[in-house]
């Protein structure tokens, strides 16, 4: 009986916490298809689609997506080519300095990346940079590869030696043992580490706002902010309706790894066959 | 110094060197690695020098000192550590750290993840489902998720039946709250984790021995898990020290500076009055708590094979 009790006890604990994190979404959710809403909790009988026609127009969503997905995107395909050049020494070979170097990336992943950017928004506005997308997706690009170089290594220690050799005595080098055993094997692992790297850059905030000077530039989620500074009192239907749309890709993307996550990689097989 | 425990290849079926040398052997299995020093040369470890240079330094963008800044030597950090607006941010970051992140997301992280053992799958699946989701949005859309909930006539004090600006009345209060909604999921994530590691037999054991829940949590569980605490304790610090869009979207640090952390100070002295050296400054404060909270996780985990 009291094991009951304190089961029930647990589920409706659950129940209350469930609800107060869904509380927060929820006037998001609601008034995207509410027309003329505000901030005000207010529910109408309506329904309409109106707040998602009205922001998706070129200057308001759809330029500061295609930015998103350029900024996010060449980050990501950069970080992946960069650090999956680097994880092969770090995972093949016998190297001297590799546990401190490893050790001194996973200490950089500790640092403040918003303390950072004040001395990269100076050396920017030196070399006259500001306002430079590709020198803005370097600087991301760094900023990603610490953590990036990690889990490279480790997915790539996942991969048997043993099927490179045949690759070897063939008479390939490094590279093209590499790009032809090595990363074909380990290609759920890429597919992790650039959509980790390409939804941690969707959401990035700070970063254009402060690297980036004309507003036809910035992504998504800098246009988000702006509008909702401006409109967010009076258009709330609006920015709720831009909001879903932002966040959209996100959640898509984060299950998507997931799912690839859930499912084991199966080394045994190929070392076998 | 390195410690042979990776399952590298011995030299024989290491991929073949065509170099004349020794050194160039070296040198070519190196070359791999060259962009992302390269990278991480120019555009990390370059700033945080740079940094510790102009931080010494009166740079600004505007006006005489933005053409030639003169060597102020300590004065940035003499007017900082005298500066009461520092001061104030200084302290409400703390509280913002504690109360967010140590005992906000690490208490219900903690407890969510107990919860949730041996409970139904669905059950698992839709708390992780909206605990994650909050998680995983940019925090732009988080800030206006909240902007919404705390208003005057929003959910919050509709659910309540209260009037009450929250944004005004008790900013911190709500962007604590509003950061321990964002952040729950990985301590909750951590400590799933952690706590299906935790030997049942061990448990059920000190049941039998007539030990109540209480105290098999706090003898046994908690004990046995004290790493994952400890580490993620430091991570979320570390996530929390810097926070800033959340923040800078919902109350812009104010009203006044009753919100202003740390970061946002930080922001508003390099780019909304472009005192670079003196934001540089406020930066590299930030850069060595960091680190010492980063150092000190180093020595917590045990990392086997690096």
């Amino acid at each position: 009986m009291t094991r009951l009790a304190a089961r029930t006890a647990a589920s409706l604990a659950l129940l209350v916490i469930a609800l107060a994190f869904v509380g927060p979404f929820l006037w998001v959710l609601i008034a995207s298809v509410q027309p003329a809403a505000t901030l005000s909790a207010s529910l109408t009988p309506a329904f309409s689609l109106d707040n998602f026609r009205a922001v998706l127009t070129w200057e308001t969503t759809i330029l500061p997506l295609i930015n998103s997905v350029v900024i996010s995107g060449a980050t990501a395909v950069l970080t992946v080519l960069v650090a999956g050049l680097a994880a092969y020494p770090l995972s093949r070979y016998q190297l001297r300095y590799r546990r401190p170097f490893m050790l001194t990336l996973l200490f950089t992943t500790g640092l403040p990346v918003t303390a950072i950017l004040v001395p990269v928004y100076a050396m920017f506005f030196r070399f006259n940079l500001y306002g430079s997308v590709p020198a803005m997706v370097l600087f991301l690009t760094a900023s990603s590869l610490p953590f990036s170089i990690w889990m490279m290594k480790n997915f790539m220690d996942g991969v048997p030696v043993n099927l490179e050799e045949a690759a070897w005595v063939d008479g390939a080098g490094w590279f093209r043992s590499l790009t032809s055993v090595v990363g074909p094997l380990m290609a759920p692992g890429i597919a992790v580490v650039a959509i980790f790297v390409f939804v941690g850059q969707w959401g990035n905030f700070f970063a254009p706002f402060v690297l980036l000077d004309a507003p036809e530039k910035q992504p998504a989620a800098v246009t988000v902010f702006t509008f909702f500074s401006e409109y967010g009192q009076v258009a709330y239907g609006e920015l709720a309706a831009f909001s879903i749309l932002y966040t959209a890709p996100a959640v898509i993307l984060y299950v998507a790894v997931n799912k690839y996550l859930a499912g084991s990689f199966n080394f045994a097989g190929s070392v076998k066959g | 110094m390195t410690v042979a425990t990776a399952p590298s290849p011995p030299p024989v079926t290491s991929p073949p060197a065509r170099g004349p040398s020794r050194r160039g052997r070296a040198a070519r299995r190196l070359l791999p690695l060259a962009p992302a020093l390269v990278l991480l040369a120019l555009f990390l470890a370059g700033p945080v020098l740079w940094s510790v240079y102009i931080a010494f330094t009166n740079e600004t963008l505007t006006g005489s000192a933005s053409v030639n800044a003169q060597f102020v030597g300590l004065a940035n950090f003499v007017k900082l550590f005298g500066d009461p607006n520092f001061l104030n941010s200084f302290l409400l970051t703390f509280v913002f750290v504690i109360g967010s992140a140590v005992i906000g997301q690490n208490t219900l992280g903690l407890i969510i993840a107990l919860l949730q053992r041996g409970r139904a799958r669905v059950t698992r699946s839709v708390v992780n489902g909206v605990v994650i989701a909050a998680w995983v949005m940019p925090e732009v859309v988080a800030a206006a998720c909240w902007f919404s909930f705390l208003a005057e006539d929003g959910t919050l004090n509709t659910v309540l039946g209260i009037s009450q600006e929250w944004l005004y009345t008790a900013p911190m209060v709500a962007v604590i709250l509003a950061n321990i909604w964002r952040g729950t999921a990985f301590s909750m994530l951590v400590y799933s984790a952690a706590l299906s590691e935790v030997p049942t037999d061990l448990v059920e054991a000190a049941a039998v021995d007539g030990a109540g829940p209480a105290r098999r949590l706090l003898h046994i569980t908690l004990p046995l898990i004290r790493r994952s605490i400890m580490a993620n304790l430091m991570l979320i610090t570390l996530q929390t020290l810097a926070s800033f869009g959340l923040i800078y979207a919902l109350t812009g640090g104010g009203p006044g500076t009753a919100s202003q952390t740390t970061p946002l100070y930080m922001y508003e002295q390099a780019f909304r009055y472009f005192e670079i050296g003196y934001g540089s400054a406020i930066a590299l404060v930030m850069l060595l708590i960091g680190a010492l909270f980063s150092l000190v996780y180093l020595r917590l985990i045990k990392v086997e094979d690096a």
